[in-house]
């Protein structure tokens, strides 16, 4: 089947926008999370909608998986090709169609990275609030399919905030627009987060936001972790709504020195980043306020200006890939709790990781709870990938049983499908499944994601027998 | 190609929008990271196929993405370390063969190079002929600047006033043969900021151009045929006025690791950029106004591989008059990277597009770089929008100023054939 669809692209495509040849395509096997890989059985670079189109249509045609992919720096395999399908590249796709001043949107295309629409419109004011770490390269159209967040999101929101519409490819192959404005269900928001499982963004309209008129940018440095916890829950209970406040452990500080020089106080157990945004009033008042809530803090800096702010932001925003100068091998871990839970959750940690002798360091969203740890082992030291994996997931059960989530903002994908099923009932996994057939009935689009094991019409269509629980329970109708 | 160095990459990807390559043409092959998986591929035993070594030549070794990797990935010398492999285990087409062959037998010999002068004129005039024979032809003569007049350098210049320092000089190859007024200018500058300067005669290639093309043996002679000349020169510092030069003769060390002997000599050695020596040095030398605006462009020999942007710019703004612009997006290469716009016209010449409209969006009067290679590729690329700039070296805006003369690159338009 696959064979006869490539044979076809050229209908659709130019050919040196299909790859096939077997080297180069392996270059595609895994996005920012190398543990899961599968080289594509082609992939494509498609440079507008129709070609999106024209592709997926081919896939229906011969019943062809496809999944999309942007700049490959996600972080749950969200991007995993299938061997048996089609990659859609959309790193091709990268115009800024429209910059919209007057009503702050934007409209771009999905393989835009995130920064760029900011550097577009900095000048004039504005900025797109989102920041995930890897702003500088992930696209705006994975952003999208991960409603991802970053270090802002706690007073900003995530992409879902700052996105009015989407044009889309359906799985069947149409082109359709999805608007906020648009009466009825929201379908965006459904579409928001979705993976890849409901569609390929094809033009994403962005909300533009103006740049704050101060920004006061705080690093706290405290002896340990404790101290850090009980200053982030200080300053929400205060009535504070900073932008931002990120903590990093002794060990995530130690791997971003290294890699960043990021110089920030020696001997510190933790370190918080603070930034305090907004009208010069507002900042001047919290910043006041910050200042004695953090107390026990043994140095408190603050950035005087965009430079500064930039050096105290560089060892946080690397601290991902910066493991690698300390550990030859690590997982990135995405959870999140609620913030009181914090102090809990990180000695819970702790112990694990003596308990399997394998490290973590911390970075987190400390604002709103979202966890980073980084489980670091040796790949080439015998059984020590599998202990990592063991303390890793250990990690995501502590987060369920502090009411908490197994993703904040890297998303499920193919790594954490099989944890899905410690936080959702088989009732609620078949509810989603629902939606996704609502979309997507062939299960054609990203499929093997999210979801832990085929089940209902997603996978294998008609398949299913009996009335869906929740139907039976009343609780919802099929059409 | 060292595994090791290999596994130091975690894929996260950062380095793709800093690379040249990837912002072109937005595929994952034409990337580091994409390139560092082939390399893995590689040494996985996958053998070098056509497609595999095309993605390595379309690399520019402009080191932006060193400068982005978070996990300190040493793509440079990675990169470094496969083209030698390629150019091992690759068999490359006859006519391919033959235009590098005429490249590497040409521009690392400056007497040859010299000989080549008188006949630039008619190969100008050849230059669609050229093109059709090979796209490298054509670019390599699209590119040649109109020589200055030949300056014979004395083998020692005396330092003016108070003698603060004796250096070694570089001389280069294409900097000599093309630009020697920029290596006149380096002398008289060092010498009145009370450096004594020793040029010695006849110095051939740094191996730059052979390093960074996977000619290892070639680069090897040459490295060792430096340190030689400056030893017997009696210096230990040499200061360098290109990018590319420097760099190369900054990690000799590494390139002649096998010989704990020549490695110990290469340490010995300190060489420094210009721009480095007379930021650490510090001005002595009274500086006269020069009223101009300048855009002042990173080569990516100096800015990634040396860490240098904030001398250049520290020296410029110390001329009184001086008005500094800075280039956007001044991290992404020219195209010129060494031979690159020789054996890869058709990307060089993209890259070269996209750097010449951002240096027309200064509105700047004068382009300033550190790189001949640079230099050449920008001023031929605005010749191409139809338009000019003004070219010239951090040097002679210095010297200059120093001197307090009214600079001939002023009047004249870069590349112009000059009467």
């Amino acid at each position: 089947m696959l064979a006869e669809l490539i044979g076809r692209l050229g209908e659709v495509l130019e050919p040196e926008a299909v790859i096939t040849d077997p080297v180069r395509l392996r270059t595609y096997e895994c996005d920012g999370l190398t543990y899961h890989r599968a080289t594509p059985g082609v992939a494509v670079l498609p440079e507008n909608a129709e070609q999106v189109a024209g592709v997926i249509r081919l896939c229906n045609e011969y019943g062809v998986p496809f999944v999309a992919r942007g700049s490959g720096t996600g972080l749950s395999g969200g991007a995993l090709p299938r061997t048996d399908g089609v990659l859609i590249v959309t790193s091709k796709m990268r115009a800024i169609v429209e910059i919209d001043l007057p009503n702050r949107r934007a409209v771009v295309e999905p393989g835009v990275t995130n920064l760029a629409i900011t550097e577009a419109v900095r000048d004039q004011g504005y900025y797109y609030a989102p920041d995930p770490s890897s702003q500088q390269v992930c696209s705006i159209g994975g952003n999208v399919a991960e409603n991802s967040g970053g270090a802002h999101c706690l007073k900003y929101g995530f992409t879902v905030n700052h996105v009015e519409a989407c044009e889309i490819v359906t799985p069947d192959g149409d082109i359709v627009t999805l608007d906020r404005a648009d009466p009825g269900y929201d379908l965006l928001g459904a579409f928001i987060g979705s993976e890849g499982t409901l569609g390929v963004t094809t033009k994403v309209t962005v909300r533009l936001s103006r740049t704050p008129e101060a920004v006061t940018t705080v690093l706290a440095a405290f002896e340990n972790i404790e101290q850090g916890g009980e200053a982030v829950s200080a300053i929400i209970a205060a009535g504070i709504l900073p932008a931002a406040i990120e903590m990093m452990d002794a060990l995530a500080i130690a791997a971003a020195e290294a890699a960043v020089a990021c110089r920030y106080p020696e001997n510190a157990g933790a370190v918080l980043i603070v930034e305090l945004d907004g009208p010069s009033a507002e900042v001047e008042r919290q910043f006041a306020l910050l200042s004695q809530i953090c107390s026990k803090a043994f140095e408190l800096r603050v950035a005087e200006d965009p430079a500064e702010r930039a050096a105290i932001w560089r060892g946080r925003k690397s601290a991902f890939a910066a493991v690698g100068r300390i550990s030859p091998a690590y997982i990135v871990q995405d959870g999140v709790v609620p913030r009181t839970s914090l102090p809990e959750v990180l000695a819970g940690i702790d112990s694990l990781s003596r308990e399997h002798g394998i490290k973590v360091a911390n970075v987190f969203h400390a604002g709103d709870g979202n966890l980073h740890p980084l489980v670091l082992f040796d790949d080439t030291e015998p059984g020590a990938g599998e202990r990592a994996e063991i303390v890793s997931g250990r990690i995501l059960d502590l987060c369920i049983e502090h009411g908490g989530s197994i993703t904040g903002e890297h998303g499920v994908g193919v790594d954490k499908a099989r944890y899905m099923p410690r936080m959702f009932t088989d009732a609620d996994l078949d509810t989603m499944q629902l939606v996704r057939c609502a979309f997507d009935p062939r299960g054609l689009s990203n499929p093997g994601k999210i979801f832990p094991t085929p089940r209902l019409c997603g996978e294998v269509p008609g398949v299913r027998k009996g009335v869906h629980p929740l139907v039976e329970s009343g609780k919802a109708e099929q059409f | 190609m060292d595994p090791e160095l290999i596994k130091d990459c975690v894929h996260c990807g950062f380095c793709l929008p800093s690379c040249p390559t990837y912002v072109l043409w937005g595929e994952e092959m034409d990337s580091p990271r994409g390139r560092i998986h082939l390399m893995s591929q590689h040494v996985e035993g996958t053998p070098i196929t056509p497609e595999m070594a095309g993605h390595f030549d379309a690399c520019l070794g402009c080191m932006a993405c060193v400068t982005a990797c978070p996990s300190g990935v040493q793509y440079d010398r990675l990169i470094e370390q496969t083209r030698a492999e390629v150019e091992r285990e690759h068999v490359r087409e006859p006519r391919e063969r033959a235009v590098r062959g005429l490249v590497f037998g040409l521009f690392p010999y400056p007497r040859r190079l010299r000989a080549l002068r008188p006949t630039l004129g008619l190969a100008r005039r050849l230059q669609p002929l050229l093109e059709r024979a090979h796209p490298s032809l054509g670019a390599m003569i699209a590119l040649a600047p109109v020589p200055g007049r030949r300056q014979r350098l004395p083998g020692r210049v005396r330092a003016v006033g108070e003698r603060r320092a004796v250096v070694g000089m570089l001389t280069g190859c294409v900097q000599n043969e093309f630009f020697p007024q920029v290596n006149a200018a380096t002398a008289r500058v060092l010498a009145m900021e009370g450096c004594e300067v020793v040029i010695p005669p006849h110095q051939g290639c740094c191996g730059a151009l052979s390093v960074h093309s996977g000619r290892d043996d070639q680069a090897r002679r040459f490295a060792k045929r430096t340190i030689r000349t400056f030893e017997r020169a009696g210096v230990d510092t040499v200061v360098v006025n290109a990018a590319g030069c420097g760099s190369s003769m900054k990690e000799y060390a590494e390139l002649l690791a096998d010989s704990p002997e020549w490695a110990g000599r290469a340490r010995a050695l300190r060489t420094v950029d210009l721009a480095e020596w007379l930021a650490e040095l510090g001005p002595v030398a009274e500086r006269h106004p020069l009223p101009v605006t300048v855009a002042y462009h990173d080569a990516c020999h100096l800015a990634h591989a040396q860490g240098i942007r904030a001398q250049p710019r520290e020296l410029l703004r110390g001329v009184p008059g001086l008005s500094l612009r800075d280039i956007p997006e001044s991290d992404l290469c020219c195209g010129s990277a060494g031979t690159y716009n020789i054996f890869e016209p058709s990307a060089a010449r993209d890259l070269g597009d996209r750097k010449a409209e951002r240096v027309r969006s200064t509105g700047a009067q004068l382009l300033v770089s550190a790189n001949p290679g640079c230099t050449m590729q920008i001023a031929a690329a605005m010749r191409r929008a139809g338009g000019e700039i003004r070219v010239a070296h951090t040097a002679e805006i210095l010297d200059a100023s120093l001197r307090g003369v009214s600079p001939s690159f002023l009047d004249a338009a870069g590349g112009k054939p000059r009467s």
